[in-house]
């Protein structure tokens, strides 16, 4: 029996058992993170990587699409440490505190972890997971559990990186802190970052992360964020790299009462790319906007899948998705509103629009809503289409190039959902970035 | 300027214009009247090159050139203008984004220069002013919250900047009320010059109280059946269209 079930494996996933069991002894953490990595490395090895059979994953199979899996890094060199640098431009000419990993791992003399503004504690997860911080033995891997989530677990079995952020109650970051996440070794690896914010009471932070890629890596990134009563986090990730890029990232939120949350995710690049977010209310009165748009052209594949789990009520929650799918691409977005049985006066709306640019691409959405409570009001739409044929023939008619004028309209597109985003820089390089984009397609 | 031969045209199958004759020639403004159904407005986006407007036979020669293998934009850089019965509505793209594009564009085509931003800035303000246009209306998305009047302010403008050789104003005047039939008549009055030609569609003779043309033609069932002069207007105002549907039936 035991032959037959280890016969069902993939290549990639006896891959990665190996790979855990070279590597678990020289992963940090003390005794106890040691017992979470072990644990969380057996349900994955229980689910393997997740296929189309089950439901979340139903139009991202990661088991067929991720055949082998890439070694661990080594340690940065020089070379990949510059690429890095220019990967932290993506987000334009913010004024941040930079936060730079280099094949997941930590590079002070690329960060900013002094002059940081009071209140805010920055510390590198292999550091605080050796030590033993309070923070990762009160929080890690315990602030949404998700179920079965063989990416998550995976994450938690090989996490060797990534920040731990702490804004004390009370606190208002000044600068942004922007988490530059870099794969930009020369060899292709497997990347495992893992991330832990808490923002406590009354606290304001924002917080960019960046990822950008050299060819061939393989990344699985998560971050944990607690937001504290009365707390304000705005939470932006810009995700780019090469068209053989494997990116998963898992967000998982727990948002206390009366708080604030904007999430917005902006896809560039990246061959096949799961972002999942599990956002779920803790405490009454929060507004929460989960945000996103995504470019994709070639065979590009980029998977959204949010659950926006009210288990307080009285929350509002956003959820709009935009997305531009050029060539043989593929676009994915599934959202799942709950709402709990005591969740009374919910407010919950999930939108997501589509843009084809061409004949062969694709869209795929499915919106749910799992209501137990009967005082809500919660809704859900999606559109998919081509360009308005008609606002093309005006903007030609007034001697604007049919190229020009389907920018003109794909920019509108998107810069509806970017408008949510409410740092005006931030806004400009995304647009920059989207305008690149139409360049790219134009010639 | 405009000669219109024999122009046959389909919309999803159905053959709306039959064997159209029209000249213009530049300095002259033409009105094109006719009842509900004639073709008029299809005359307007065969000539802009709307897809799904399909000239069967004829040709459309703007200074003896056929334009119907061109694309819209090349039209436009060639000098055509259309302004639009319904102007549409683009959000997210900014009034003055869309102006710029527009300008630079056509500029680029001909060889010019791009506009620089004062320059561009200057040109708006003053043709806005000009058409009672409030500066803060630019910056909303193109048509986004305007009303039935500004809009049509609003093609008026762009054909100020725009400069084209040939105008042609599809129903300009309807959903306007009388102040802003002023305005808009007396836009399209200072745009007229010996070099400029333009062809006003309109239902009613009301538009033709403010914009006066030297040639009036009566347009039933898909051909011109009638040409005259500024008082054919005044006429079928007093008289209807009646007579010339029955005349198109007869001919056809």
């Amino acid at each position: 029996m035991n032959a037959e079930v280890l016969s069902l494996k993939t290549g990639a996933e006896l891959a990665l058992a190996e790979t855990y069991a070279a590597a678990k002894a020289k992963l940090p953490g003390d005794g106890r993170v040691a017992a979470l990595r072990e644990a969380a490395f057996r349900q994955f090895d229980d689910t393997g990587l997740p296929s189309w059979r089950i439901e979340q994953w139903h139009y991202t199979d990661l088991r067929a699409l991720m055949r082998d899996v890439r070694p661990l890094p080594g340690a940065p060199d020089a070379a990949a440490k510059a690429r890095a640098n220019d990967a932290g431009r993506l987000i334009g000419d913010m004024d941040v505190r930079r936060i730079v990993f280099v094949d997941g791992v930590f590079v002070p003399e690329l960060s900013d972890l002094q002059n940081l503004s009071p209140g805010l504690t920055i510390r590198p997860m292999a550091q605080a997971l050796a030590a033993g911080d309070p923070l990762v033995a009160a929080h890690l891997g315990k602030v949404v559990a998700t179920e079965r989530e063989g990416v998550v677990s995976l994450n938690t079995a090989l996490m060797r990186d990534g920040a731990l952020i702490h804004v004390a109650k009370g606190a208002t970051v000044e600068h942004p802190v922007h988490l530059v996440f870099a794969a930009t070794g020369d060899k292709p690896a497997s990347v495992f970052t893992r991330s832990l914010i808490v923002v406590e009471e009354g606290a304001r932070a924002m917080v960019v992360e960046s990822h950008d890629a050299a060819a061939g890596h393989q990344v699985n990134t998560a971050i944990e964020l607690i937001v504290g009563d009365k707390a304000h986090v705005d939470h932006i990730k810009i995700t780019a790299g090469p068209a053989d890029l494997v990116h998963i990232s898992s967000l998982m939120a727990a948002v206390g009462a009366h708080a604030r949350l904007n999430d917005f995710a902006f896809n560039i690049g990246g061959g096949v790319v799961r972002n999942q977010l599990f956002v779920r209310f803790d405490g009454e009165g929060t507004v929460a906007s989960l945000r996103g748009a995504s470019l994709l052209k070639g065979k590009q594949h980029a998977d959204t899948t949010l659950i926006a789990d009210h288990k307080a009520g009285g929350c509002q929650s956003r959820e709009v998705f935009a997305s531009v799918l050029d060539g043989e691409s593929r676009g994915v977005f599934q959202g799942k509103i709950i709402v709990r049985p005591h969740a009374q006066k919910t407010d919950a709306k999930m939108m997501t629009r589509s843009l084809l640019l061409s004949e062969t691409a694709e869209a795929d959405s499915k919106p749910e809503l799992e209501i137990f409570a009967d005082d809500v009001q919660c809704g859900h739409g999606a559109t998919a289409g081509a360009l308005d044929e008609d606002l093309k023939f005006y903007l030609m008619a007034r001697g604007i190039p049919e190229v020009e004028a389907e920018a003109l309209l794909v920019q509108a597109f998107i810069g509806e959902a970017i408008e949510g985003i409410e740092h005006a820089g931030l806004r400009d390089a995304l647009m920059e970035h989207v305008v690149a984009w139409l360049r790219a397609r134009g010639g | 300027m405009l000669e219109v031969k024999n122009l046959h045209v389909e919309v999803d199958g159905k053959q709306i214009l039959q064997g159209l004759d029209l000249v213009v020639n530049k300095g002259e403004v033409h009105a094109i009247m006719g009842p509900n159904g004639s073709g008029k407005s299809t005359l307007s986006y065969v000539m802009a090159g709307k897809p799904g407007y399909e000239a069967t036979h004829g040709e459309i020669l703007l200074d003896g050139e056929n334009i119907l293998e061109m694309q819209p934009d090349e039209r436009a850089v060639k000098g055509l203008f259309l302004a639009f019965q319904y102007p549409l509505e683009i959000p997210g793209v900014a009034t003055m984004t869309f102006l710029r594009t527009a300008l630079n564009a056509q500029r680029k085509a001909r060889g010019q220069a791009e506009l620089s931003t004062p320059e561009f800035l200057k040109l708006v303000r003053d043709a806005a002013a000009k058409l009672e246009i409030n500066p803060d209306m630019l910056r909303r998305g193109v048509n986004v919250g305007f009303s039935g009047g500004e809009k049509k302010r609003n093609e008026i403008l762009q054909m100020a900047l725009l400069q084209p050789r040939l105008c042609v104003l599809d129903e300009t005047d309807s959903g306007l009320d009388i102040d802003a039939l002023k305005i808009v008549s007396e836009g399209v009055n200072r745009l007229r010059s010996p070099d400029r030609a333009m062809v006003v569609i309109t239902h009613y003779q009301r538009l033709l109280d403010h914009i006066v043309p030297d040639v009036v033609h009566v347009l039933s069932k898909g051909r011109i059946v009638k040409t005259g002069g500024k008082e054919l207007a005044l006429e079928l105002e007093a008289r209807g269209y009646a007579e010339y549907q029955d005349e198109a039936a007869l001919a056809s």
